[in-house]
């Protein structure tokens, strides 16, 4: 399969700029907290295609709960059709293979793919531009109304050599469209991984759109994410991103709210057991006046994880009427857990309504009694308090399967343990 | 058998000892009234018989229809018939009322090896029960006591004493923070459940709540202590002379 000419540049852009930069080490004060030299000290093997085929039934137990009716399935990064479905119907939201599309339409593309996600002072984004292949492209036309998610499960096969895979998503919601983009990842069997993923998503005036990372792949592997999202005036766009598993998770969030009246809800969980390490960074970038941004996000940290919450907003000089709201919610079960939690606030207006806050906290004691006291046993309270914890971001989800799951997989994988 | 036997308790809460030799026996279908001022060991004694963690029996047994209380987890005693309401029912974000309760009972109801009900039984029963302390059905669909008023909570506690039907109803100042008309619903509600198999203790300051849930023993805590014991005339003693011709000696 060969690609168009601009897109091998930017393949050629991205390894140039790796070469340039090198994977991020402690002393930049951007990742401080997370150490990535065992990823570079790794010998990936690239994915070629599949390994053992993937029957659908697992496919469902992993990824449930399955949104039939937009269904798109990669296997170590490369489109699985035998598995995906688009049901007849719902002709609505145009979603397709990177790769069949580059080769189909080799121009379509030009000057999208990459204007978000730049691999500049990012040598993850880099290397992932430098493997540029295969991935998701969701264009939802204008004033189309999708109520159905559209569910990109991105299943990662580690053979028995260490496997890199390196999915790229764009998403285009059009004008007045309102649409949900779950993506999702997840991992079959128990080898070493590393999955390098970069979205890109763009929303258009007026436009109202969902999107969500559910990342809980296994703990023998590395999770690396960016996400870069643009809204446009009058748009909406609401972001979840859900860490539940992966040994080390690194996600960086860029939002910029680029017209009037554009709105950016940041929502975020993330779980930690045994030594499980998990890094969010945000930013958030008022660059015009009257746009509005809220973020949430909470953690469960258990035994000897450790997490990161790093809360950027940038108000810049003439973007009077911000509104930015953020939080940063932690509790603490075990006491060898630990949280570094930072807010970061860059604002250059003066007409302005910012916050921020942060909270570091153990269950309480006395809600845990409360439930015991009416017969209610310790582990049960407990597991109906962790979930309630986290209710509030989960509560944002449009889709009330997906917000049980997430609830029921955390309160799963908590009591696995590592 | 007596329902409840309590035998020379001693109780401390972090390193104070706050019960220092209590001996009280509750009948089947008595309501026993605990009264005394501020400190002098009410709210540990509730503790201890509900189990809340942080209080620690050093001497003495609690015989909770023959069998050691105290050796028991905090939901074993409920799903066993024992019942707290609480002096401060805790907020909890999250948890919705309705679906907390139905855990609780059917945990109950399993523990009594009685079928367990379904959602739509269950809320039928629950409707009918939240009339008794005249609760609104939309408090039910919230978080657990989330936003609610004092007087709201406290009625939130007897609907669920009311739905749990327990042997032995703990009563923490139930009165506490309650205005007239809460305070009638709230004592309505207890009253409701009084009968030949269920005791009470009911633990106040004041003999204000006394007069709607009328006791058939009142005893006097000072100095963690039981200094006297008596009929419902007593207490009305107390209104008048106050807890210093009885705590001078205690202490």
């Amino acid at each position: 399969m060969s690609l168009p000419g601009w897109a091998e540049d930017l393949r050629r852009e991205g390894a140039e700029q790796l070469n340039e930069l090198g994977l991020p080490t402690t002393r930049m004060e951007d990742w401080r907290y997370t150490n990535v030299s065992a990823i570079g000290k790794t010998r990936w093997t690239g994915s070629d295609g599949r390994g053992d085929d993937v029957s659908r039934e697992e496919l469902e137990r992993l990824c449930f709960p399955v949104f039939a009716c937009h269904l798109f399935v990669f296997v170590n990064g490369v489109f699985a059709a035998d598995l995906s479905t688009l049901r007849a119907g719902s002709p609505q939201a145009e979603v397709r293979s990177l790769a069949r599309l580059l080769e189909e339409e080799p121009d379509s593309l030009r000057g999208v793919l990459g204007a978000q996600a730049s691999p500049k002072e990012a040598a993850f984004t880099a290397w992932n531009q430098q493997e540029l292949r295969d991935g998701a492209v969701v264009r939802i036309p204008e004033r189309a109304d999708i109520e159905e998610p559209i569910h990109l499960v991105f299943l990662s096969e580690p053979g028995t050599e260490p496997t890199a895979t390196h999915p790229r998503v764009l998403v285009l919601a059009g004008s007045r469209s309102r649409a949900s983009v779950v993506e999702d990842y997840v991992t079959l069997g128990d080898g070493t991984f590393l999955t390098n993923a970069v979205s890109e998503v763009v929303v258009e005036p007026d436009a109202e759109l969902e999107h969500v990372r559910f990342q809980r792949e296994a703990v023998t592997g590395h999770h690396v994410s960016s996400l870069h999202a643009r809204v446009e005036r009058g748009g909406r766009l609401a972001c979840h991103s859900i860490s539940l598993g992966a040994a080390l998770t690194r996600n960086d969030a860029r939002t910029t709210l680029l017209g009037e009246g554009a709105e950016a809800s940041l929502y975020g969980i993330y779980l930690g057991t045994g030594r499980r390490h998990i890094d969010n960074h945000t930013t958030i970038d008022h660059a015009v006046p009257h746009t509005t941004s809220r973020e949430l996000y909470k953690g469960v940290l258990d035994d000897h994880s450790h997490g990161v919450f790093h809360g950027r907003i940038i108000v810049r000089p003439d973007a009077q009427k911000t509104s930015a709201e953020q939080s940063n919610k932690n509790l603490l079960l075990a006491q060898g857990a630990q949280i570094d939690t930072k807010p970061q606030l860059e604002i250059r207006a003066d007409d302005v309504k910012c916050s921020h806050g942060s909270t570091i906290g153990q269950m309480d004691p006395d809600a845990l009694f409360y439930l015991r006291a009416r017969g209610i046993d310790g582990d049960e309270a407990r597991r109906l308090l962790t979930r309630a914890f986290v209710s509030e971001v989960s509560g944002a989800l449009r889709f009330e399967p997906l917000r049980d799951r997430v609830e029921e997989q955390l309160v799963e994988l908590l009591e696995e343990g590592a | 058998m007596a329902l409840l036997e309590i035998s020379g308790l001693h109780a401390t809460a972090g390193d104070t000892e706050i019960l220092r030799g209590i001996d009280l026996t509750l009948q089947p279908g008595e309501v026993h009234a605990i009264m005394g001022p501020n400190g002098s060991g009410k709210s540990t004694l509730a503790n201890v018989l509900s189990g809340r963690p942080g209080v620690e029996v050093t001497a003495g047994t609690v015989l909770f229809e023959g069998r050691d209380l105290v050796e028991m987890e905090p939901e074993e005693r409920a799903r066993e018939g024992v019942f707290l309401a609480f002096q401060y029912p805790v907020e909890i974000p999250g948890v919705s009322n309705l679906y907390f309760l139905k855990a609780a009972l059917n945990a109950r109801l399993k523990h009594q090896g009685k079928p367990e009900l379904d959602a739509i039984d269950f809320l039928e029963l629950a409707r009918e029960k939240m009339k008794t302390v005249e609760m609104d059905e939309a408090l039910m669909h919230r978080s657990i006591n989330e936003g609610f008023s004092g007087g709201e909570k406290k009625r939130n506690e007897i609907f669920q004493m009311t739905m749990l039907e327990p042997r032995l109803a703990v009563l923490d100042e139930t009165d506490s923070g309650l205005d007239i008309d809460a305070l009638r619903i709230v004592s309505g509600g207890v009253n409701s459940l009084r009968s030949a198999e269920r005791s009470m203790l009911v633990i106040t300051h004041y003999q204000r709540l006394l007069e709607h849930i009328v006791p058939d023993v009142v005893h006097v805590l000072a100095g963690g202590r039981i200094v006297k014991s008596g009929g419902k005339e007593l207490a009305l003693e107390l209104e008048e002379r106050g807890y210093g011709w009885l705590t001078e000696d205690a202490a």
